[in-house]
């Protein structure tokens, strides 16, 4: 094949796409390649929430950048991409998790993201679907809901627009010293890969941290109106934040076709995608003690999906120290949706050498090296 | 919320049609414990629903009687939503039915297959099958004018029945060739059981034009059907008409096999010669494995409850009968194959998918059913694609193997309240 690309990606899924979009913008020739077809792995999967979280400085850092970036996109975002800004509002059930709701109230506002306590009474009348009593809530109004796949496939439609090529239902076999080898057979010599394979991603660059972090979603049918916000309830980062145990929380999305997606459940060291009652039943139960309603409405479809998942829970954004060729973008575990655009930007500053809008060091895959010969 | 039941039984069986009542009757009476499910409101499946023992059908009012007679249990208007070793979940408006049972009889039976064409979602634009079950329960239709179109001997059961009840049968329209048809004839006359019923269509058909070589081009109106353009050997044709009946044959509901792992050959689950699937204690019966008519399913349901009652010698006896029936699916496969040209009925702003209002142009771009329904919602609604999935595998050749839980929508919180020991043995064929 003569096509002589500068850079190629591999995954085109929403991180791979995103690379795309940003490259093809800046005018690099680009292809991107897939084993499969446009966003069905983990971005199909996922629930296409775009969130600020503080988990972390560095994961606020990137998430609100990147929520930036989606927000000034909206308004290119054709219909099938669902963009709805209907925000998040995080339920808190007592006292303990009200302080938490001050805490990430002043937290988000020292670093410029406007938020909104709500005491008992105004959560009721946000959303009446909520159950009595709760103590009351935070809304966060910048947050918002999309449809990964469709999101991802506007930002390679618009890539390729610009010029870069596709190639769907090709795997790759390897990437090394800029030499990308396909399962038929083509090659591509480029002077950047950028890793993109999401929870497979070590598999092309083996050595690298990422396991994938099993979830479970409903949907439900159109029920328009049932909750106007993404609901998730504060005890989400207790559930999150275990690294071992398998975890449910409550984490509820309005979809613009009216349909509820539920979620959200977290098991590690699951290989097999079969739906587990038991984990789904957790998910459930819980999910119906904050909104009971939820029990009497149907459910269309149940599924389940892998979140490539990192040690420190941020993802490997930049060279990989083993092959200056290798560009890594993985990694980005339940994020990934919400951190893609932020990904392709860094990625673009450091081909183009310029400098970043935050401090790209956090997202170093050298770090995971770092972290070994420190331990 | 959801009140629970959890009972055990010899054998459960899946569909009250004549697949499942014959199973379910003779495995009880072979001394078994018998539960038979059904999510209609009565049994009788597809051809006997709505009657019972008053039948004039004589076989209908024969099966009423002996299940009526025998020990089986039956539940109506019951789902089954969720199948595991051992184990199944069925639901009714107000309960979960937990059900533990050592055999499993599958008979879910068949569903019309139907093809998008211009105006196909206009009112008064209906199924065949479904024009027939209005008219039984109660729409009238004297004096009005009906044009069926499609494929298949429904066509003429829905056409001889409409005329009884009144209606004026503008035409009926069948794709197939004029030779193929009269092949399948000759062949349905070598059965004898079918020959008594064959004589009576004719009889109440003999005024009715029958096309050949005809299929819609588009159904026209404004709010509702006025008139339907035909494609009749190559011309156009365009007949008022106050209901377009339409059918392309049946497609097997295989998806509870499916999801339990039961092989798939050509299209329909593979059954040994007592109808047990791949999976043993596992058997299949009726429409799943090859459209064959009531009579078919009838004798292989027998077949198969004999077999879960360990009467192997009484369900040899069945044996030749179903081998019969069996060239009979086989004649009717040749006869009503779909032709090519009925690819190019959609235009580019048909709907395929009408849950979620997808057109055909935005689904040919893909590559893959996986890929099409991703990207487009197309059978992501409540129908779970089992209307646009069986257009989708004639129009674009796709195939769908992987069935994701639950098997119908249920209630979130029938799903919540699985019992953990039901986790089933999915063999998805895909990537995930
Ligand atoms: C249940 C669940 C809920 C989630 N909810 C959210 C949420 O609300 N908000 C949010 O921001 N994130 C969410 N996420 C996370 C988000 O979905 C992922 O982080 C994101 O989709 C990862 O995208 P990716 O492009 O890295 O991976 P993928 O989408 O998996 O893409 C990788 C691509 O690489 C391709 N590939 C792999 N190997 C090869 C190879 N050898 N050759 C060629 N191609 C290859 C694959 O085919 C695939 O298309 C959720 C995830 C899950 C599972
Ligand atoms: C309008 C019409 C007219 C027909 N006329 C004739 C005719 O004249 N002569 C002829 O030979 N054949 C005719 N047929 C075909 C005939 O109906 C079938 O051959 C016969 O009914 C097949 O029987 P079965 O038991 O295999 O399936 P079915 O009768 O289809 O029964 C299957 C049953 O299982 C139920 N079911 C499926 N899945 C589930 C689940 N998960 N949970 C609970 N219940 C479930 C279905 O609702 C259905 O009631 C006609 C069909 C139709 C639609």
């Amino acid at each position: 094949m003569s096509f002589r690309p500068d850079i190629v990606i591999v995954g085109a899924g929403i991180v791979g796409a995103a690379c795309g979009f940003e490259l093809a913008r800046e005018k690099f020739s680009v292809a991107v390649v897939d084993a499969a077809g446009i966003g069905m792995q983990t971005t199909a999967a996922g629930m296409g929430h775009l969130l600020v979280l503080d988990d972390s400085e560095e994961q606020f850092a990137l998430t609100r950048y990147s929520l930036s970036l989606w927000n000034a996109l909206a308004k290119h975002l054709p219909p099938a991409v669902e963009y709805s800004r209907c925000g998040t509002l995080w339920v808190a059930g007592d006292e303990d998790e009200m302080a938490e709701v001050v805490r990430k109230h002043t937290y988000y506002g020292e670093r410029g993201i406007q938020t909104e306590i709500l005491d008992a009474h105004a959560l009721r009348e946000a959303e009446p679907a909520l159950r009595r009593p709760l103590a009351g809530g935070l809304r966060v109004p910048g947050d918002a809901v999309l449809y990964p796949p469709c999101a991802a496939a506007y930002l390679l439609q618009r890539a390729a627009e610009l010029g870069a090529k596709i190639f769907l239902g090709k795997a790759v076999n390897s990437i090394r010293n800029g030499i990308t080898r396909l399962a038929d057979g083509t090659v591509f010599h480029s002077k950047f890969i950028i890793n993109a394979a999401g929870q497979f991603a070590p598999k092309l660059t083996p050595g690298i941290h990422i396991r994938p972090r099993k979830g479970h979603l409903v949907i439900t049918d159109r029920y328009p109106g049932t909750i106007t916000h993404q609901l998730m309830e504060l005890g989400y980062l207790k559930s999150a934040h275990s690294i071992s145990a398998d975890s449910v929380a409550f984490n509820l999305q309005p979809r613009k076709t009216g349909q509820l997606l539920i979620g959200s459940a977290r098991q590690y060291e699951v290989a097999d995608g079969n739906v587990d009652f038991a984990i789904l039943s957790r998910m459930l139960k819980r999910a119906m003690e904050y909104v009971p309603s939820l029990g009497s409405l149907s459910a269309i479809r149940v599924w389940t999906g892998f979140r490539p998942a990192t040690p420190d829970q941020l993802p490997f954004i930049g060279p990989w120290p083993d092959d200056p060729s290798i560009f890594l973008a993985a990694g980005h575990e339940g994020l990934g949706i919400t951190t893609s655009l932020a990904t392709g930007r860094l990625a673009v500053d450091f081909l183009l050498r310029r400098a970043s809008a935050i401090p790209v060091e956090p997202y170093l895959p050298s770090r995971q090296i770092e972290g070994v010969t420190h331990a | 919320m959801n009140a629970e039941s959890k009972r055990s039984f010899d054998v459960a069986v899946i569909g009250g049609g004549p697949a499942g009542m014959g199973a379910a009757t003779v495995a009880a009476e072979c001394g078994l414990s018998v539960v038979l499910l059904d999510d209609n409101p009565g049994l009788g499946g597809q051809i006997w629903r709505g009657e019972s023992g008053s039948s004039k059908h004589t076989q209908a009012s024969h099966w009423f009687d002996r299940v009526g007679r025998s020990s089986v249990e039956w539940i109506l208007e019951a789902r089954v939503f969720q199948v595991g070793k051992g184990h199944l979940s069925a639901e009714s408006p107000d309960t979960v039915h937990q059900i533990a049972y050592s055999h499993l009889i599958l008979a879910t039976g068949a569903r019309e297959r139907f093809l998008p064409f211009p105006g196909w979602t206009l009112p008064n634009v209906l199924g065949a099958g479904a024009l027939h079950s209005l008219i039984k329960s109660g729409l009238p239709v004297e004096g009005k004018r009906i044009v069926i179109a499609g494929t298949g001997p429904l066509l003429l059961a829905v056409a001889a029945y409409a005329r009884e009840k009144g209606a004026q049968v503008a035409c009926i329209a069948e794709q197939t060739t004029g030779a193929k048809f009269a092949c399948f004839g000759l062949s349905v006359l070598l059965v004898p059981e079918e020959l008594e019923e064959v004589w009576q269509l004719a009889w109440q058909l003999q005024a009715v034009p029958h096309w050949k070589n005809c299929w819609p081009v588009a159904a026209l109106g404004k709010e509702r059907l006025e008139a339907v353009r035909l494609s009749h050997h190559g011309r156009i044709r365009e007949i008022a008409s106050d209901y377009l009946a339409c059918g392309f044959h049946l497609v097997p509901s295989l998806e509870l096999a499916q999801f339990i792992g039961c092989a798939i050959q050509d299209g329909y689950v593979a059954v040994d010669e007592n109808q047990q699937t791949c999976i043993p204690g596992v058997y299949c019966a009726g429409e799943p494995t090859g459209i064959g008519g009531f009579e078919l399913a009838l004798v292989e349901g027998q077949i198969a409850g004999f077999a879960a009652a360990n009467r192997k010698d009484l369900a040899r006896k069945l044996w030749r009968r179903r081998d019969a029936g069996l060239r009979h699916v086989r004649a009717l496969r040749r006869a009503f194959e779909l032709r090519d040209e009925l690819r190019n009925m959609p235009q580019e702003d048909t709907l395929v998918c009408r849950c979620e209002d997808v057109p055909f142009g935005l689904l040919r771009a893909h590559q893959s059913w996986q890929s099409a329904k991703l990207h487009s919602r197309c059978g992501m609604g409540p129908c779970q694609g089992r209307v646009c999935g069986a257009a989708a595998e004639f129009l674009f050749g796709w195939s769908n193997s992987s069935v994701r839980p639950p098997l119908f929508p249920v209630r979130c919180s029938s799903l919540a309240e699985m019992p953990v020991e039901t986790i089933p043995e999915i063999h998805e064929g895909g990537s995930k």
